[in-house]
């Protein structure tokens, strides 16, 4: 079994990478490389979209690694392996990013990713720091989740679905921010599970068992 | 509901934790590994490492001990301390830190954090403002505040030789792209006395991003007063857990009875 982290330049995957690899070698899941070798990507029984920065830039520069794009594209939409997006790696799931300028994302879950507007004025954006989810609805990768256990955010944009059965969960910041979408063989994280302590490391681990 | 956010901070010379940590069952007070972990461990909600010395030569050291700390503690981790460049700020980037911190070369060219953040995202971009007061009102409440640099040792002047004011700068360094404003008195800092709870609330009306206060917490009640009076979206605080005076439990446990939310374990 191979888990490929895609590194499309995005960003810090040390942490990440890390996380995987622990919670690989608990639940026995094989190898976690981070890559951005388009055969490795092709091959890897699952895929994992790390994400940090603004849409525009992210979608751009994981479209510049075309042949890491296409082998991710064609594993997801027609081998159905199992995809794991996570932060802006989960927005670029999205039909459109409106940061900035409309961009258009993967269209993989249906919504818009727009701007945190919070009823009160007060609060601070980013919306930055531990929130307790809202499961909307049981997934497998909440196994052992409950609700209101907590998750590291750190984000000005969040994802607006346009289908309710596709938010698996979502916080409270004066309005709901989507936390996890998914739908097929896909799901992604708007926190970083990395971050999130035993929490975060145990969907890791629920993401690396998760057979769909 | 978002949760207000603990911070314990290390200072940290040439790899070794500066006044080193009091805990039981560290192996090694004085590797900030192992301090990081403890405090993982104990439930502190991010990790502020501040590199004080942060020469040349021992940036390495640095990347090494930030490397280790991110393959075994899985809460955020905030670099500072030396950050000049935003080659400065890739490279702790790459070596596992989750945010990092400007604070003399965003005041010397503010276009440092601008630069960073576009090329990062504000999400990992601190301004550390070190502040001290400069004016008082009628009352005699401190109401104007300047910036100070290299350590708290060195004014920060704008071009007519007047202290640039704390205020403003935070207003201009959110414009620009920091994700967040790690604000630090150098009238309290070692102090025990309390934050400064006018300043904080100053910056933290001014600005929208959020601000930790930081600098004198001695007490739980200082940790408290500094959101409820304050407004900080999140508190620092270092000799008060190293000394083991108090735990990261207890004081989030204070901070809840007080009516502030807070993430326990």
């Amino acid at each position: 079994m191979l888990t490929a982290i895609i590194d499309y330049e995005s960003g810090n995957l040390h942490s990440a990478e890390k996380a995987f690899q622990r919670m690989a070698a608990e639940v026995d899941a094989g190898d976690v490389v981070v890559t951005s070798d388009a055969d490795i990507v092709a091959k890897a029984d699952r895929l994992v979209l790390p994400g940090d920065g603004a849409f525009p830039a992210c979608a751009a520069e994981l479209r510049g690694h075309k042949g890491i794009y296409d082998a991710m594209v064609e594993a997801v939409e027609q081998k159905g392996r199992p995809f794991l997006g996570i932060c802006v790696g989960m927005q670029l799931m999205a039909t459109t990013g409106r940061e900035y300028e409309d961009t258009a994302g993967l269209n993989w879950v249906g919504g818009d990713v727009v701007k945190i507007t919070p009823q009160d004025a007060r609060l601070k954006v980013p919306h930055m720091g531990w929130n307790d989810l809202v499961i909307d609805q049981p997934h497998a990768l909440l196994d052992g989740v409950e609700n209101g256990q907590h998750v590291y955010f750190v984000h000005s944009y969040h994802f607006q679905v346009s289908n309710p059965s596709e938010r698996i969960a979502h916080v409270d910041y004066a309005g709901d921010i989507t936390a996890i979408i998914g739908r097929d063989t896909m799901v992604g994280l708007q926190f970083h599970p990395e971050k999130s302590q035993h929490v975060g490391l145990r969907m890791i681990g629920n993401f690396l068992k998760w057979a769909p | 509901m978002l949760k207000t956010r603990l911070i314990p901070c290390l200072d940290v010379a040439d790899g070794r934790v500066v006044k080193g940590v009091n805990f039981v069952g560290l192996r090694d007070a004085g590797d900030p590994v192992e301090a990081a972990r403890a405090y993982d461990a104990a439930g502190a909600d991010e990790i502020c490492f501040l590199d004080i010395h942060a020469t040349h030569e021992n940036r390495g050291t640095m990347f090494d001990m930030v490397r280790r700390t991110a393959e075994q503690c899985f809460v955020p981790l905030t670099v500072g301390g030396g950050v000049r460049t935003k080659e400065d700020v890739r490279a702790l980037l790459l070596s596992g830190a989750d945010k990092v911190s400007f604070n003399s070369a965003a005041v010397a060219r503010p276009d440092v954090i601008a630069e960073s953040a576009d090329q990062f995202g504000s999400q990992c971009i601190v301004c550390a403002i070190d502040a001290k007061t400069v004016g008082h009102d009628e009352d005699g409440e401190p109401n104007k505040w300047g910036i100070f640099t290299h350590g708290g040792r060195k004014a920060a002047l704008d071009k007519d030789g007047n202290p640039i004011d704390a205020v403003e700068f935070a207003k201009l360094v959110a414009a620009k792209g920091a994700g967040e404003i790690l604000l630090t008195s150098m009238d309290r800092d070692g102090t025990k006395s309390g934050f400064n709870l006018p300043l904080t609330k100053a910056i933290s009306d001014a600005v929208n991003v959020p601000v930790i206060a930081s600098g004198g917490v001695g007490t739980l009640d200082h940790l408290v007063e500094g959101v409820t009076k304050g407004g900080a979206s999140a508190v620092l605080a270092a000799s008060i857990f190293h000394f083991g005076e108090f735990t990261v439990q207890e004081a989030k446990e204070h901070m809840i009875a007080n009516g502030i939310p807070m993430r326990l374990q």
